[in-house]
């Protein structure tokens, strides 16, 4: 043991030691709680009570109104057409889009020639912006002069109006956002594909069983958490597609989702309302909306894949 | 390299049976590579077309057949973008805002992880539960009050405005935390700590050289999100000062496209993350699979 005096200074030492070890993490994972509580957190729940009031940009005035905003809301045609149209658009996006991935990362399961090569272009899509994605299939769909009328018309099809059909204008956004997120899924299914033991496979074969039937028997329950992942994970994105349907609209009519609002989304219906009206009390009220089904279908969503897993 | 790439049979490859049948599974036949061929092809085409539109001028366009190849107006077209819209500007800008979220997300990513995976304190289970949370909440629903903060604080139209709040990313603390817990040796750190070490001392000198493969990935993934982020920066910026993006829809926005000025901007704001993948492809493939086994 030291003597009294260095006694003194090694205390002086171990305090700060401790104080060094105690104090640390809490500094490290400051930054992150700090600013994501201020501009995250703080944000989302301040939404709920400027929802409580009339509340605008134009004017000093915020009167609370109580629920008034919910109410009206609940009787508002345009957002009920905003939900339905979230919806088939989610529909007709993500179903296509994670059955594709399936098939793609089945066949990226073999050992293939220029393994990389095909994995690069398929993640291709996503590197490009949304905004871009949007702007050339856009131009893709035009009427007169596209590209895909161009293709259809060759094949003996007639000119779509893409733009003007509920059907058609949903089912070119759905197309975009499956070119957009196909390989990427397919890229996320694949990592956890390779961790099913290849002896399951080799069982199969003796077996005489076809390269589906793997697919189907052993494969896609074996992954089932990471399909669960990705249904949740493309839930939550879908309920707030926003940029397809704006440069989509491109024009005059790119608030309100083209002429009829034959295509607005939840997302662009907030923004309309928030950003075109400047009526934040309203928007706000719009926003809690919006969390209230993005929740119920993640739940939804996950109860529902469970359900398949024990039923399969 | 490879090492994550190859797969290694579980089963020992004894019988000249099981060897004979792994081999027809893993020797797939021309119909796979047309498959995937296929879907790269779709997979590229609209990028493609940009290029192709991009190349020409407007009258071309409406043409039928409409042209499937590159013409020679491209320099043209680049000009226009630069000279008729604040293209550049919009590049450095959307530049400078990537890279100060990457520099940032990144930096707090790396030390949240290292405490985490580490590091022993109070209440560390329920606040990493609480990150792991708040990658599921959709905090774009939170614009209006944001909105309203950043009006308050005169940062409508500034940059400081697209960057803050999205300093730090829940997914980055995940994504290092997942990484350190397994890479960094607790010995190591141990044995920095009997050295004497502090515990930023470690961080600097410990952690960060084996955090660094897991840090590239991440600050590519963010880098493309910065890049790529429209929905905030369009509430908050104005066409004069805008991001890449912003001016995309801006230009994109008109009662009349101008498709091969609008296309030009399309194809120059994509081919930095062309880039990014052309070198860095792999590891990002990856990172973004490893994050997906983990998660």
């Amino acid at each position: 043991m030291p003597g009294p005096a260095p006694l003194k200074e090694f205390d002086v030492k171990s305090w700060l030691y401790r104080a060094d070890v105690k104090a640390s993490p809490y500094l490290y994972i400051s930054p992150f709680f700090l600013v994501f509580g201020a501009l995250g957190v703080f944000p989302l729940l301040y939404t709920a009570w400027v929802s409580l009031h009339k509340w605008s940009l134009l004017s000093e005035q915020h009167t609370f109104v109580g629920i008034d905003n919910y109410t009206h809301l609940l009787h508002d045609s345009f957002f009920w057409n905003a939900l339905g149209n979230t919806v088939s658009i989610w529909v007709l996006s993500t179903v296509p889009q994670l059955v594709l991935a399936l098939l793609l990362a089945h066949i990226l399961n073999n050992r293939l020639r220029g393994e990389t090569i095909w994995r690069t272009g398929l993640l291709l899509p996503n590197l490009a912006s949304v905004a871009a994605v949007a702007i050339i299939f856009g131009q893709l769909f035009g009427r007169d002069f596209g590209l895909i009328n161009w293709v259809l018309g060759l094949a003996g099809g007639g000119h779509i109006d893409w733009h003007a059909g509920t059907a058609t204008s949903q089912l070119a956004i759905s197309i975009m956002i499956i070119w957009r997120w196909t390989g990427y899924n397919a890229l996320i299914y694949l990592a956890a594909m390779q961790a099913v033991p290849d002896s399951l496979h080799e069982a199969a074969i003796i077996d005489g069983a076809s390269s589906l039937q793997r697919l189907r028997k052993i494969t896609i329950p074996a992954i089932r958490p990471t399909i669960i992942f990705t249904v949740i994970v493309s839930t939550i994105g879908g309920m707030q597609v926003f940029t397809e349907p704006l440069l989509f609209g491109a024009g005059s009519n790119s608030l309100t989702g083209g002429s009829d609002r034959q295509f607005q989304t939840l997302s662009l219906y907030l923004y309309e309302v928030g950003f075109g009206r400047y009526d934040f009390g309203y928007a706000s009220a719009t926003a809690w909306m919006m969390f209230l089904v993005i929740a119920l279908a993640a739940i939804g969503n996950y109860l529902l894949t469970r359900r398949i897993r024990r039923a399969g | 390299m490879t090492a994550t790439l190859t797969r290694t049979p579980t089963s020992t490859a004894g019988s000249r049976l099981s060897r004979l049948r792994r081999v027809r599974r893993l020797r797939p036949g021309p119909l796979t590579y047309l498959t995937l061929t296929a879907f790269v092809f779709f997979s590229a085409f609209p990028l493609y077309w940009s290029v192709v539109v991009a190349s020409r001028d407007n009258s071309v366009l409406g043409r039928v057949p409409p042209p499937l190849f590159p013409g020679d107006q491209l320099i043209a077209n680049l000009r226009r973008v630069f000279d008729t819209v604040p293209f550049g500007l919009a590049m450095v800008n959307s530049l400078i805002v990537s890279s100060v979220i990457t520099f940032s997300v990144v930096l707090f990513s790396t030390l949240a992880g290292f405490a985490f995976a580490k590091l022993r304190f109070r209440g560390r289970p329920g606040l990493y539960v609480a990150v792991i949370a708040t990658m599921m909440v959709p905090t774009q629903l939170g614009i209006i009050p944001l909105y309203m903060l950043m009006a308050k604080l005169e940062l409508i139209d500034s940059l400081y405005a697209v960057i803050a709040p999205n300093l730090v990313s829940a997914f980055g603390v995940f994504f290092m935390t997942q990484y350190l817990t397994a890479a960094l040796p607790t010995e190591l750190l141990e044995a920095g700590r009997v050295d004497g070490a502090t515990t930023i001392r470690l961080f600097w000198h410990v952690v960060l050289p084996v955090a660094r493969p897991a840090a590239a990935v991440l600050g590519m993934l963010t880098f493309m999100n910065a890049w790529n982020d429209f929905f905030w920066p369009l509430v908050v910026l104005t066409p004069e000062n805008p991001t890449v993006q912003v001016l995309l829809s801006s230009i994109a926005s008109g009662y009349f496209t101008d498709y091969s000025l609008t296309l030009t901007g399309t194809a120059l704001a994509t081919l930095p993350l062309i880039l990014v993948l052309a070198v860095l492809g792999k590891q990002l493939i990856r990172g973004i699979m490893q994050g997906a086994v983990k998660g």
